[in-house]
């Protein structure tokens, strides 16, 4: 078999200036614009390069554990019933437990090529602060990872995690003290020590050439997905499912079907407490135009253009923003996009767990209650889905505990 | 000519510096921010930013964040901000600068935002988030009205960018001092007068510097090569330990008048004493 390729080819979009359509773009404190741009053009001198990704196919391969399977939940189809098949792409199978490791590891080669001996990121419950961890050890760079005091307390064991190897986790006092501050924390770091830092941003959001950087690294989950599903079913599948916080799983499985229009494409939001209670993570599906972390894109904010906290019962989808491509891919008409709530998603993580023996992120958890809860009434006979399985549930036990141990 | 422009022209001709302090709008309350407006123009004050507060800053600092944070915990807004500029306009000519990330103009709409400062006597928009990259379509409202867009220069900026955005710039060009967010530091860069002077190459508008400026010496060193002189965080942080003293506009207009004295006084412009007299009336 051909060595499998694992970064998506040079594509039409974004454009120079890293817009999707009328989304992305570069709005940073000109302080910032000549590290976007080095970044930029070092990018894509080192994608191009054969020995650098020859060194990031190996890495994966070896220590992050790819190719993960694409996998017949038959029990799960069997209860969709109507000749629906169902295959789920392990990503939670993956060292670290999630799929973000795909990006840190291709980022921290990237810092280590560019000469920069530190690395930055930000961190919302600790999953992707963990994966820049790990790939800083692996790599021999220095990392700090920002994250808010308040979601250092209620991950306390993600926190002690980065520290075992060997990151210093930077509490963030400011705003909210949850993901977004710790972003705007880790874009001022940036701003003072961009010369030896590169800041490893963890989804599709940020200024250009971020989003483009991180979805060309997570495009490996739907390279992969599509040459598993042509290989077992000899055809395309009907949909592709999966969550979006601010959409990196989602798009490395969509990107790499993009010309391939017969197959749909889904989004799953969190809807936390309900769309009317406010509390939400509904940035795309509520659907208003702003400038967040450097790009246009939709983003939950009041009626003076303040930036809103977002709610979810899982933490990897509890950011305001949505990155740009998902935007471009909404207003556009290419992807769909739903959302489920805190109480539906709890209801996915039994249903995978009681079916198919994983425990499911709660992030992941959202897609399946999508699947078994709304979407199964609208899939024709016989359709085939391909649901991203993003990260494991080990993380969520405690928060699991707490609202299904009463069972 | 708008105010900014005049002003900067009037200054040439005497051959003084300016001296631009910034306030974050609505802290700590907007009543008080009419007052420190009048205030800074009554203490040397040749150009006021005024700080239009947004929840996520990126490129403050502490001081500045937690001002933002606690004016629109107050009940700031950007129409609430209009609003206090065409009070105060009663009362000063002083040349205002509204200040602001992008978003909150971006929602209210650029079109709207740009007539509304206008009408109110606002004189131009300095909007830290927005690169020539991203600028035309806010820079080109703003044109129409003859309100300049204030650009940015850092010290990590390239020549050929600098030569990018002195073409596009209008009023005056601001030169960031330093690698970094806003807020007080001991000393300044060594590179700042190199990097003045290298920016002189591409431009024939005033130059102005700010990031990090918070000490009259500071003030005095940088007026020696800049047109104007900036002072934010200082400004900011002392109206914050001033807020619950019942003395605070002496207490204020003597530090801003120290500052201003600093900046003007590298070409030997006799200093002016302190005013506080609320019915002084400085019209342009």
């Amino acid at each position: 078999m051909e060595q499998p390729q694992t970064i998506a080819p040079r594509q039409a979009r974004p454009d120079a200036d890293g817009h999707f359509g009328e989304f992305g773009g570069r709005y940073v404190p000109e302080t910032l614009m000549p590290a976007l741009l080095e970044l930029e053009q070092q990018y894509y001198r080192f994608r191009d390069d054969a020995a650098f990704r020859a060194e990031l196919d190996h890495l994966l391969r070896t220590y992050a554990g790819r190719p993960t399977p694409l996998y017949f939940a038959r029990r799960l189809s069997e209860r969709l019933g109507r000749g629906i098949r169902v295959y789920l792409k392990r990503e939670d199978l993956l060292h670290t437990g999630a799929h973000k490791i795909n990006n840190t590891l291709g980022q921290g080669l990237l810092a280590r090529r560019m000469g920069k001996p530190r690395v930055i990121a930000e961190t919302g419950a600790g999953q992707h602060g963990v994966a820049t961890a790990t790939a800083a050890a692996l790599l021999g760079l220095q990392c700090e990872v920002f994250m808010g005091e308040e979601d250092m307390e209620r991950q306390a064991l993600n926190v002690f995690r980065m520290q075992l190897l060997g990151a210093r986790v930077v509490p963030v006092h400011s705003g909210s003290r949850t993901l977004k501050d710790a972003t705007n924390e880790a874009f001022r770091d940036w701003m003072a020590r961009c010369e030896d830092t590169h800041y490893i941003v963890g989804s599709v959001v940020g200024p250009h050439p971020f989003p483009m950087i991180v979805r060309d690294f997570q495009s490996v989950i739907g390279i992969e997905a599509r040459a598993q599903i042509l290989e077992i079913e000899k055809r395309l599948p009907d949909v592709l499912l999966a969550c979006v916080g601010g959409g990196s799983n989602s798009l490395g499985l969509f990107h790499p079907f993009y010309e391939d229009r017969t197959v749909q494409f889904v989004g799953v939001e969190a809807a936390g407490l309900g769309r009317h209670t406010g509390k939400h993570a509904m940035s795309i599906t509520t659907g208003q135009v702003g400038v967040f972390h450097g790009a246009r894109e939709y983003v939950l904010q009041n009626d003076d253009g303040q930036i809103q906290i977002a709610h979810s019962i899982s933490a990897g989808l509890d950011y305001p923003g949505v990155g740009p491509e998902h935007c471009f891919y909404a207003a556009s008409g290419r992807a769909r996009y739903a959302a489920v709530t805190d109480a539906e998603a709890l209801e996915g993580v039994k249903v995978l767990c009681e079916l198919e023996g994983i425990i499911p992120a709660l992030e992941s958890a959202h897609a399946v209650a999508h699947l078994v809860l709304h979407l199964r009434d609208e899939l024709p006979d016989g359709a085939i889905v391909i649901v991203c399985l993003s990260g494991r549930g080990d993380k969520d036990v405690y928060v699991l505990k707490e609202h299904l141990g009463k069972m | 000519m708008n105010r900014i422009e005049a002003m900067f022209a009037e200054k040439a001709k005497t051959g003084q510096k300016a001296f631009i302090p910034f306030i974050t709008a609505g802290f700590p309350d907007l009543p008080r921010t009419e007052r420190i407006i009048t205030l800074l123009a009554e203490n040397g004050a040749d150009l006021i930013e005024l700080g239009i507060p947004f929840s996520d800053p990126i490129a403050d600092g502490p001081t500045i964040q937690r001002a933002s944070a606690a004016a629109l915990e107050a009940g700031a807004s950007v129409a609430r901000i209009v609003g206090l500029v065409r009070q105060v306009r009663r009362q000063t000519g002083v040349p205002i600068l509204l200040f602001s990330a992008y978003n909150p103009l971006f929602h209210r709409g650029l079109a709207r935002v740009a007539d509304e400062a206008k009408q109110a006597g606002a004189d131009g928009f300095l909007v830290p988030d927005l690169p020539p990259e991203e600028s035309a379509e806010f820079d080109a409202i703003l044109r129409e009205r003859d309100m300049p867009l204030i650009y940015l220069v850092a010290p990590t900026t390239p020549p050929q960018r600098r030569e990018k955005i002195a073409r596009l710039a209008r009023g005056f060009l601001y030169y960031i001092s330093l690698k970094g967010v806003t807020g007080e530091r001991a000393s300044l860069p060594a590179d700042l007068e190199s990097g003045v002077a290298e920016l002189r190459r591409h431009t024939a508008l005033p130059i102005a510097v700010g990031f990090g400026i918070s000490r009259p010496e500071h003030a005095r060193a940088v007026a020696r090569f800049a047109d104007g002189v900036v002072v934010g965080s200082a400004i900011v942080k002392k109206i914050e330990e001033l807020r619950d003293d019942p003395d605070w506009e002496h207490h204020l207009a003597e530090f801003v008048s120290s500052l201003a004295s600093a900046a003007k006084a590298s070409v030997g412009v006799e200093p002016d004493p302190p005013r506080v007299g609320c019915d002084f009336r400085n019209h342009a």
